[in-house]
C-alpha cells in the first residue's frame, strides 16, 4: 500500500523530480567515469613512468572525488529538501486523513529508497557507458595504444559510486524523516498562503550600490589583471574578498535597477506581456540573490578551471617541442669532499661547489661518455659571487624588491660565454648571437623577469662583470635559454665576450648532446645504457673515497623524462580541471533549475490568470522564456566578466606552463557549459512550461 | 439581433459512471447594453455557465454566438485573441497580478492588444477617474483594500470596451459599503459607457442593481424577471419573492 502511494507519488510529482533525477544521474555518472579512470588505463599499454603518473592520478582523483562528493551531497540534500518544502501541502492532507508522522516518515523514506536506486542504476549504466568514451580520450591523453583495449567495467569505481551516493542518500533520508518530525499541521496548511511582499527598492540607493558595486569590482578586476606580480596572498584574498561582495551588491542593485530601466522605456514597458516580465524577472532576482551571487561565483571557478585546465594542457605539449630540442643534459654543479666524521654539508666553507669538469672526470676513468653522441656541446657557466641579481638591477632593485619580495636577489647571475652559447645554439638549431668587446647580451623567456631584467636593461648603466665593465647590446632581454626543459623558465643568462672568461670563476659544468640513434629502438637502447653507465660511474667515485665523504651535485634530464612529466601533468591537469569544472556545473545548473521550477509553480495562478484574460499562449510561452532565460544568462554573463580578468591573472600564474592556443581552450570550455548549463536551461523551460499550464491536479 | 445568444447549453463533468450535469439544457440571450443578473444557489451551475460563456470552459453540447461568432468553435490562437478583444472579466477574487501596479494591472489589457503607449495612458487614467481609483494606480493590490482592488479589477475589464463584461460574484468578497460603491460604478458603465454586463450573483441587493435576474437550480433556469420600470426597491422584493420559493439558501451560498 504505502510503496504504491509512493511510486504514484513520485510518477505525480515527476516534473518535479525531472530535475533532482536528471541531476542525480550526472552527478553519479561523472563520478563513476572519473573513478573508473585508473582501472581502465590499466588496460592500456603505456610505459612504465606514464603507468606511474597514472597511478598518481588515480590517487589524486580519489582525494578530488572526497571534495566532489560532499559538493554532490549537499547539493543532493539541499534539492531533497526543497522537494519536501514543495509538498507541504500534500503532507497536510496526510496529515488531517489521519496518516501518522511515523508513516510519511516511512513513505518518504521508501520514495528516497526507490528515487536512489532508479538513479544509481540509471546514473551508473550512462557512467559506464561514458567512460568508454573516457578512455578515448585517456588513451589520447597519455598516447597509449589502444589495441589491447576492450569495454571496462571498473568494479572498484562501481562500489565506491554506490557507497558515496548511498550515504548521501541516507542522510536526506534522515533529514526528511527530521524534518516530518517538526512538522505542524497548522503551518503545513497556511504555508502556500505566505504571500510575499514585493516593493521598489529606493531607485536612488539601487543606483548609488549599484555604481559602488561597479568601482569596487573595476577596483578588483583592475589589481587582478594589472599587478598579479606585485599581489601578495592576503591582498588577493581581499581583491576575492571584494569582488564576491560587488557581485552580491551588483545582483541585488540589479533587481531594482532592470525594472527601473525598463519602467523608463515606456513603448517598450507597456507592450504585451513585457510589464509582467520585467516584474517577474526583478521579483525572481531579488528574492534569490544569494544563490545567484554563489552560482556566479561557482561558474566563474568553472570556467577559469576549465580553461586554464585545456590551455595548460594544449601549451604544454607545444612547449615540449620548442624548449627541449636535444636529447640529454647532464649538468653536474660541482663535489666537494670532506671527513667522514665532520658534519653533513652540502657546501663548502664559501658557500659553492667546486667545480668539475664531469667529462675528464670519466675520461680519468676511462669512460667516454660522449660516445653515444652525434652531436654534443660540452662548456660552463661562470659565476661572481659579487655580481647576483641585486647587482645586475642596479638603480631598480629598490623599486623592484619593495614589488617582488619573494625573489632571492643574493643569488649570482649565471654568465656564459659567447662560443659557448652560440656552439649550443647551433646544436639546438636556434639562431647565434655577436657581441663586441665591452658588450653583453641577457637572454630570458620567463616572462615575469624578462619584465623586471628590460626595466634595467633600458636603461642602458655599465655592469661590472667578471672584473669586467660591460654594457648591454640591446636595452632588453633577448629570447632565449639552455637548458632543456618543459616550459620558458629561464630566468636570465648574461652572455659574455670569451675574452673576459677567467676560468677562476668557473661554476656548472654542462654536457647536452643529441642521440646517435636512426630508430626508437635505437634510441631506448642507448638512453637505457647511458644511464646505467652513469649510475656505474657515480658508484665507482663512490667507493674510491680515501675515507672522505664525497657529495656531488648534479642534475640528468633527458628529453624522454621531461615529456613524460609533462605528458602526465598535463593529462593529470585536465582531468581535475574537467572533473572539478563538471560537478561545479551541475550543481550551478541544478540550483537554479530548482529555485526556477518553484518560482514558476509560485506564479501559477498569474499565469491562470493572464490565460483568463485572453493573452495568447505564445505570448505566454516566449514570457517564460525570457524570464528563465535571463535568469540563468544573468550569472553567467557577470561570471563571463569576471573570467576575463580572472584569466589575466590566471595567465601570469600560469605564465610558466605557457599559454598558447587560449581561445581554442576557451571554446571548449564554452562548449562543456553550453551543454549542461544549457541543458539544464532547456529542462527547466519545458518543466515550467508544463507547470504553468497548470491543468494537472496540483 | 441579440449580442449574446445562449442556444440549448449543456455541460457534464466526470466519467461515464459519475456524472455532474452541470449545466442541463439553458437557453436565454442578451441584448447589447443590458445588465443581467444570474443568481441560484451554491452548486447550481453559476460559475460553470460563465466560464462557458468566457470560453474557459467548454460546452457539452450546444452553441453560444456573441455578436454573430460561434464560441463553442473558437480554437487555439483565435480563443485567445476572443477573450482579449471581446471580454472583460470580473472575478470573485480580484484576479490582480499581485506583482504589478495598479497602473500596470490595468494597462496590461491594453498592451497586450499592442496598443500605442499614448492610448494605453489615456485609457486607463480615464477609466480610473471613472471608477476612482486614481489615487491608488501607483500602488500594488497587496495595498488596496477590497473594494478598491474590485474597482481596479473592473477598470481592467472595461478598460478595452469589450462587448460583453463577465463578473463572477464581484461582490462576494466585500463589505456592504464597499459592495454598494462597486455596484454604482456598474451601474454607471451600463448606463454612461453602455457596456453589456452579465453578472453572477447570491446578493439579492447585488441582483437588484441588473435589468434583469435569470434564477438558476440545479443546472436549469428556474425563472426570470425584469425590472422594467419597477423602482429599486420594488425590484428587489420581486427577487426576494422568487429566492425564497427557491427554496431561501441562496444568500448562504458563499
Ligand atoms: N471541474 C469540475 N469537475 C467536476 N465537477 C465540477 C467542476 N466544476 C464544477 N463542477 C460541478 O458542477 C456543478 C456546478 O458548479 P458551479 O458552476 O461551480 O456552481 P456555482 O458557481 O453555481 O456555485 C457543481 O455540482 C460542481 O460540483
Ligand atoms: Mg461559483
Amino acid at each position: 500500500m504505502l510503496f504504491k502511494i509512493s511510486l504514484s507519488n513520485i510518477r505525480r510529482s515527476f516534473r518535479d523530480y525531472t530535475i533532482y533525477f536528471f541531476t542525480l544521474v550526472i552527478g553519479i555518472s561523472v563520478f563513476y567515469v572519473f573513478n573508473a579512470i585508473g582501472t581502465q588505463a590499466a588496460y592500456m599499454t603505456v610505459t612504465k613512468s606514464r603507468s606511474d603518473i597514472i597511478a598518481l592520478l588515480k590517487d589524486l582523483l580519489s582525494g578530488v572525488s572526497v571534495f566532489v562528493s560532499i559538493v554532490l551531497g549537499l547539493l543532493i540534500v539541499y534539492a531533497s529538501r526543497f522537494l519536501m518544502k514543495r509538498r507541504k501541502r500534500e503532507f497536510a492532507i496526510y496529515l488531517t486523513l489521519g496518516m501518522s508522522k511515523g508513516t510519511i516518515s516511512l513513505l518518504l523514506l521508501l520514495e528516497t529508497l526507490l528515487i536512489g536506486m532508479g538513479s544509481l542504476a540509471a546514473g551508473l549504466i550512462a557512467g559506464v557507458g561514458l567512460s568508454q568514451l573516457m578512455s578515448a580520450l585517456v588513451a589520447n591523453l597519455f598516447e597509449a595504444d589502444m589495441s589491447a583495449y576492450r569495454f571496462t567495467l571498473s568494479g572498484e569505481a562501481v562500489v565506491k559510486t554506490i557507497l558515496c551516493f548511498g550515504i548521501t542518500y541516507l542522510v536526506v533520508m534522515l533529514f526528511n524523516s527530521f524534518t516530518v518530525g517538526k512538522f505542524k499541521l497548522i503551518d503545513l496548511i497556511q504555508s502556500d498562503k505566505k504571500a510575499e511582499r514585493l516593493y521598489l527598492k529606493n531607485p536612488v540607493l539601487c543606483g548609488a550600490i549599484f555604481l559602488a558595486a561597479c568601482a569596487a569590482l573595476g577596483y578588483a578586476y583592475r589589481t587582478v589583471s594589472n599587478g598579479a606580480a606585485y599581489l601578495q596572498p592576503t591582498e588577493f584574498m581581499v581583491t576575492v574578498g571584494v569582488g564576491a561582495v560587488a557581485t552580491f551588491l551588483i545582483f541585488w542593485s540589479a533587481a531594482g535597477l532592470l525594472l527601473r530601466l525598463a519602467m523608463a522605456m515606456k513603448p517598450m514597458y507597456f507592450r504585451g506581456l513585457n510589464a509582467f516580465t520585467f516584474r517577474q524577472i526583478s521579483s525572481k532576482i531579488s528574492t534569490t540573490v544569494v544563490s545567484m551571487t554563489v552560482i556566479c561565483l561557482m561558474l566563474f571557478v568553472t570556467i577559469c578551471t576549465l580553461s586554464a585546465a585545456f590551455s595548460i594542457r594544449n601549451s604544454m605539449n607545444d612547449n615540449i617541442r620548442s624548449f627541449c630540442p636535444a636529447d640529454f643534459e647532464l649538468e653536474y654543479a660541482g663535489e666537494h669532499s670532506e671527513e667522514i666524521s665532520g658534519e653533513p654539508s652540502g657546501e663548502t666553507e664559501n658557500g659553492k661547489w667546486l667545480y668539475t669538469d664531469v667529462v675528464k672526470k670519466c675520461d680519468a676513468y676511462d669512460y667516454d661518455i660522449t660516445q653515444y653522441f652525434s652531436e654534443y656541446v660540452h662548456f660552463h657557466t661562470y659565476t661572481d659571487s659579487s655580481f647576483t641579481l641585486e647587482k645586475s638591477l642596479g638603480d631598480s632593485f629598490k623599486q623592484i624588491e619593495n614589488q617582488y619580495s619573494f625573489i632571492r636577489y643574493d643569488t649570482p647571475e649565471d654568465i656564459v660565454r659567447l662560443s659557448d652559447y652560440n656552439a649550443l645554439m647551433q646544436l639546438y638549431g636556434r639562431e647565434s648571437l655577436t657581441l663586441e668587446n665591452d658588450e653583453f647580451i641577457v637572454v630570458c623567456n620567463f616572462q615575469s623577469m624578462r619584465d623586471i631584467r628590460d626595466a634595467t636593461l633600458a636603461k642602458g648603466t655599465a655592469m661590472e662583470i667578471l672584473g669586467h665593465t660591460l654594457r648591454s647590446k640591446y636595452d632588453e632581454c633577448l629570447d632565449g635559454f639552455i637548458d632543456l626543459t618543459s616550459q620558458p623558465l629561464n630566468a636570465g643568462i648574461f652572455i659574455v665576450p670569451d675574452r673576459i672568461a677567467d676560468e677562476s670563476y668557473a661554476d656548472t659544468d654542462l654536457l647536452i648532446g643529441k642521440y646517435a640513434a636512426q630508430t626508437d629502438e635505437e634510441y631506448a637502447v642507448i638512453e637505457a645504457r647511458i644511464l646505467k653507465d652513469f649510475d656505474n660511474m657515480r658508484a665507482t667515485w663512490a667507493k674510491e673515497n680515501d675515507g672522505r665523504r664525497i657529495t656531488v651535485s648534479y642534475r640528468l634530464d633527458t628529453k624522454t623524462n621531461i615529456v613524460e612529466a609533462t605528458v602526465g601533468l598535463g593529462a593529470i591537469v585536465t582531468f581535475l580541471g574537467l572533473y572539478i569544472g563538471l560537478v561545479f556545473l551541475i550543481a550551478c545548473g541544478a540550483i537554479l533549475a530548482l529555485k526556477e521550477l518553484s518560482e514558476s509553480v509560485n506564479s501559477l495562478p498569474r499565469y491562470l490568470m493572464l490565460r483568463k484574460i485572453g493573452v495568447e499562449e505564445h505570448d505566454i510561452s516566449c514570457s517564460l522564456f525570457v524570464q528563465i532565460g535571463i535568469f540563468f544568462l544573468l550569472p553567467l554573463l557577470l561570471a563571463c566578466l569576471h573570467s576575463v580578468f580572472g584569466m589575466k591573472f590566471g595567465m601570469y600564474m600560469l605564465e610558466m606552463f605557457g599559454t598558447s592556443k587560449l581561445t581554442e581552450s576557451v571554446l571548449i570550455t564554452s562548449l562543456m557549459i553550453l551543454l549542461i548549463y544549457g541543458g539544464y536551461f532547456l529542462i527547466t523551460y519545458l518543466s515550467s512550461k508544463t507547470i504553468i499550464k497548470g491543468n494537472d491536479s496540483d | 439581433m441579440a449580442l449574446l445568444e445562449i442556444k440549448n447549453i449543456e455541460k457534464y463533468y466526470g466519467n461515464k459512471s459519475s456524472l455532474t450535469k452541470a449545466i442541463d439544457d439553458i437557453s436565454f440571450s442578451v441584448e447589447a447594453g443590458e445588465f443581467v443578473a444570474i443568481m441560484g444557489a451554491s452548486g447550481s451551475g453559476k460559475t460553470t455557465l460563465l466560464n462557458c460563456v468566457s470560453t474557459i470552459d467548454r460546452v457539452t453540447a450546444g452553441h453560444i454566438l456573441l455578436d454573430g461568432t460561434d464560441v463553442t468553435k473558437l480554437k487555439g490562437k483565435a480563443l485567445g485573441q476572443f477573450r482579449r478583444d471581446k471580454l472583460g472579466f470580473i472575478f470573485q477574487d480580484f484576479n490582480l497580478l499581485d506583482t504589478l501596479t495598479a497602473y500596470e494591472n490595468i494597462a496590461l489589457a491594453l498592451s497586450v492588444q499592442r496598443r500605442p503607449v499614448r492610448q494605453i495612458d489615456e485609457a486607463v487614467n480615464t477609466i480610473a477617474r471613472q471608477l476612482g481609483i486614481t489615487d491608488v494606480l501607483q500602488k500594488y493590490p497587496y495595498q488596496m483594500s477590497g473594494g478598491q482592488k474590485q474597482r481596479v479589477a473592473s477598470a481592467r475589464a472595461v478598460v478595452t470596451e469589450p462587448k460583453l463584461v463577465l463578473a463572477d460574484e464581484p461582490t462576494g468578497a466585500l463589505d456592504s459599503k464597499s459592495a454598494r460603491l462597486l455596484l454604482d460604478r456598474f451601474h454607471y458603465l451600463n448606463r454612461e459607457h453602455g457596456a453589456t454586463i452579465l453578472m453572477v450573483t447570491h446578493d439579492s441587493f447585488t441582483a437588484s442593481c441588473a435589468s434583469r435576474v435569470l434564477f438558476i437550480k440545479d443546472g436549469k433556469i428556474f425563472n426570470e424577471i425584469s425590472r422594467g420600470d419597477d423602482s429599486r426597491k420594488r425590484f428587489f422584493d420581486k427577487i426576494i419573492d422568487v429566492v425564497s420559493l427557491l427554496g431561501g439558501d441562496v444568500s448562504d451560498a458563499l
